[in-house]
């Protein structure tokens, strides 16, 4: 060890090199700052979305290329992990760094909205005529359009169809039909029927077709109209014909329980088609899921992203965003984007060509027709009332409690944080 | 190490502080400086940053507008008032206690086994490191996998040798998920564990073992009275850091539960997560984040205290 008292003193060239340093040093602080007031290239327009992987955002850059050509631009993806768009733009907003185009998830959009950081998008001149109701309304927030979806996506019953010709089970059409067929197709380690009831969003999303269509309110969880459908996803569990683990299960794990020949039936969205179309051993097709009874019908949720476009106060680019984002939303290049995600376009027309065009997935685009935005009663409070409802379906999936106390518990943990 | 410090102060002569130039005082405070500036900035500021969060009602909008207005005690009252929070408190303590338990146990016998000298001990060592080279996120998520209750491996080794004889609800059943998520991170824990105090095993001298043997202890004598004792400072560094690292646990819990089932896993750590970033009640997520930092802060004193003691006792 050094002796500690020993001070080397300065020699000429340890001082030259001190001087150095600092001299480096402030070089890269003037550099550092004058890189963060550095102007937008006008050129190029930006975006942040969640297409962190790589094949969905080499189809997106094809598709913003294509639009960006008609004006001379080229556009720029920012893509981070779906759960991290959100704070991402939040950062960016507090250092006025906000993308052009802002890409959220449909749930998402009022909690944005409601910030008045988001430019309508109707008078910057984006064209919503012939956009189904569902995606008019998942894009807007009290009454004002502020994100369109080039498609959307919703949740259908997939089943296999060779389990179901086997044990000579119709495919079901009300829930008193689903817990017989899901009883008889459950046999050794295949479960009749899977789904995901994660305490998340995604989990919330699966159980929504169930509660809307048992007459479940969002906004009053304690009318108990939601509570049917609690039950029939607890009777699955507790006759056997589904797994208690669903509470674990995402909608990937559903989907290859389903793909590996352990599930009859599942709940799932059309993004899992690549995955079931990459394999030759389960043959697979798409029904709507059953309704409380006969006649009746199913109300499933819409999901997918909108583009919106943040208010950062330079109107040309803005402009130049509208225009793109209007290309992007024509009927011929929504169809291909649809096409190329497995989702349904939003325009009504071009819908009915996607349908035309992919009667494999019939399924998935008749529930868009009829599809109903999360956000529609609720608005900013659906966070809130996403995390009520995950924890009423997961206590009462693993019998810590009674549909109706858990649906009242669960309303007023909604009420106690809005106050 | 720790004894460096002492002895070398005692070494330098006391000097009358009316001898000390003025440029020898700004050197001195320039060298200092750095650390200063690095630790108010990164440390300081994000601290009280989080407290003045937790007065305020911030949302979405206030990273819009910047304005984020005081709202006295509201975040303060409706997260005490939110029923998850004690549960929160409880399974962070249950977590905390079992994870250091299991890991400080199993890490220090390990310790304890490979000061033995052996054939291919290095070699053994470093394949009980692999788990601390894993990303945590990754770690979580191949659980998952083995612990599923239908296919997963666990389960199958369990049934197939008689231990079980119907599928264990792992992570499907609230009584039983904390205790998988601690198991887990008992797994993941070992290797600091023990590598930190095998290297405090090695620092004690042979000598002091063989007059052990001389005066007649045995293993179990020999362990309680000469190793224990002159382990204890590495025993307490291993103990807090584990602390530290463990009381925020969020990753592990998100990937492994996401803190169910029916919030069976629920911590303090994923609670403010849950608050903040997805009912984006950034004020509430402070309250509870600066809870975790007040408990921190009770440990750290003690550790501080201890340490103070230790000094005190060597001069």
């Amino acid at each position: 060890m050094p002796n500690p008292r020993h001070t080397p003193r300065p020699t000429p060239g340890r001082r030259r090199a001190a001087l150095l340093a600092v001299a480096s040093t402030l070089t890269l602080c003037a550099v550092a700052l004058t890189g963060c007031a550095a102007s937008p290239d006008p050129h190029t327009l930006t975006v942040l979305n969640s297409a962190t992987d790589t094949a969905e955002h080499a189809q997106n850059q094809k598709f913003f290329d294509r639009c960006g050509a008609e004006y001379g631009l080229k556009v720029r993806q920012t893509s981070v992990p779906a759960t991290q768009v959100v704070s991402k733009a939040l950062r960016m907003a507090s250092s006025h760094s906000l993308t052009d185009i802002l890409e959220l998830d449909g749930s998402d959009l009022p909690a944005f909205a409601a910030t008045s950081g988001l430019e309508p998008l109707k008078p910057l001149g984006v064209d919503t005529a012939g956009l189904s109701r569902g995606a008019l309304s998942m894009g807007s927030f009290q009454g004002t359009f502020y994100g369109i979806a080039r498609s959307v996506n919703s949740l259908a019953l997939v089943y296999n169809t060779d389990l179901l010709a086997r044990a000579r089970v119709p495919v079901p059409r009300t829930w008193d039909e689903l817990l017989s067929a899901a009883k008889r197709l459950t046999s050794g380690k295949t479960y009749g029927m899977a789904f995901s009831a994660t305490p998340d969003a995604d989990g919330v999303y699966q159980f929504l077709p169930f509660f809307w269509s048992s007459g479940g309110d969002e906004a009053h969880l304690n009318d108990l109209k939601g509570a049917a459908a609690l039950n029939l996803w607890k009777t699955l569990i507790s006759d056997g014909s589904a797994s208690s683990a669903a509470v674990t299960w995402t909608q990937q794990d559903v989907n290859d329980q389903f793909l590996a020949g352990r599930a009859a039936m599942m709940v799932n969205g059309p993004w899992q088609v690549p995955a079931l179309d990459a394999q030759t051993k389960i043959h697979w097709a798409v029904a709507t899921i059953p309704a409380p009874t006969a006649g009746g019908s199913t109300q499933p949720p819409i999901g997918g992203t909108v583009m919106t476009i943040p208010r950062t106060g330079h109107r040309d680019r803005q402009a130049l965003a509208a225009k793109v984002i209007d290309c992007l939303n024509t009927e011929r290049n929504q169809v291909a984007w649809g096409e190329a995600v497995n989702n349904i376009p939003t325009r009504t027309a071009a819908a009915a060509e996607y349908r035309k065009d992919n009667p494999k997935l019939a399924g998935f685009a008749d529930a868009v027709a009829t599809a109903r935005s999360r956000t529609a009663l609720v608005g900013a409070g659906w966070p809130g009332v996403q995390t009520a409802l995950a924890q009423a379906f997961q206590s009462v999936l693993t019998g810590s409690a009674a549909p109706e106390r858990a649906l009242r518990r669960a309303q007023a943990s909604v009420d106690a944080a809005s106050k | 190490m720790t004894t460096s410090a002492p002895t070398s102060t005692a070494l330098v002569p006391p000097r009358p502080a009316v001898r000390r130039r003025p440029t020898a005082a700004w050197l001195r405070w320039g060298f200092v400086a750095p650390a200063v500036v690095y630790m108010a900035a990164f440390f300081g500021y994000p601290l009280v940053r989080n407290v003045l969060m937790s007065f305020q009602h911030y949302t979405p909008k206030t990273f819009f507008t910047g304005s984020a207005p005081f709202s006295g005690l509201g975040n303060w009252r409706a997260v005490l008032d939110n029923p998850l929070l004690g549960q929160a408190l409880w399974h962070t303590l249950v977590f905390t206690v079992g994870s250091l338990a299991g890991q400080f146990c199993i890490g220090l016998a390990l310790a304890v086994f490979f000061n033995g000298r052996f054939r291919l001990a290095g070699f053994a060592r470093a394949v009980l490191l692999l788990p601390w080279l894993v990303p945590m996120v990754v770690s979580s998520v191949v659980w998952r996998k083995l612990l599923d209750q239908d296919t997963g491996v666990v389960n199958t080794a369990l049934q197939d040798v008689h231990l079980a004889h119907s599928p264990v609800h792992w992570l499907s059943s609230p009584s039983l998920a904390l205790l998988s998520a601690i198991l887990v991170n008992i797994w993941i824990g070992i290797p600091f564990n023990m590598v930190i105090l095998y290297g405090g095993l090695q620092e004690i001298p042979r000598e002091v073992y063989e007059a052990a043997a001389l005066d007649g202890a045995g293993p179990w004598q020999t362990f309680r009275r000469v190793t224990l004792p002159m382990l204890r400072p590495v025993i307490t560094v291993v103990l807090v850091l584990g602390f530290m690292s463990t009381i925020k646990i969020l990753d592990l819990i998100l990937a492994l539960t996401g803190g169910g089932p029916a919030d069976s896993t629920q911590t303090l750590g994923t609670l403010t997560y849950q608050l903040s970033f997805q009912s984006l009640d950034f004020g509430q997520g402070a309250v509870v984040g600066t809870l975790l930092v007040a408990i921190s802060a009770v440990f750290a004193v003690f550790y501080l205290r201890a340490n103070r003691a230790e000094f005190a006792g060597e001069q």
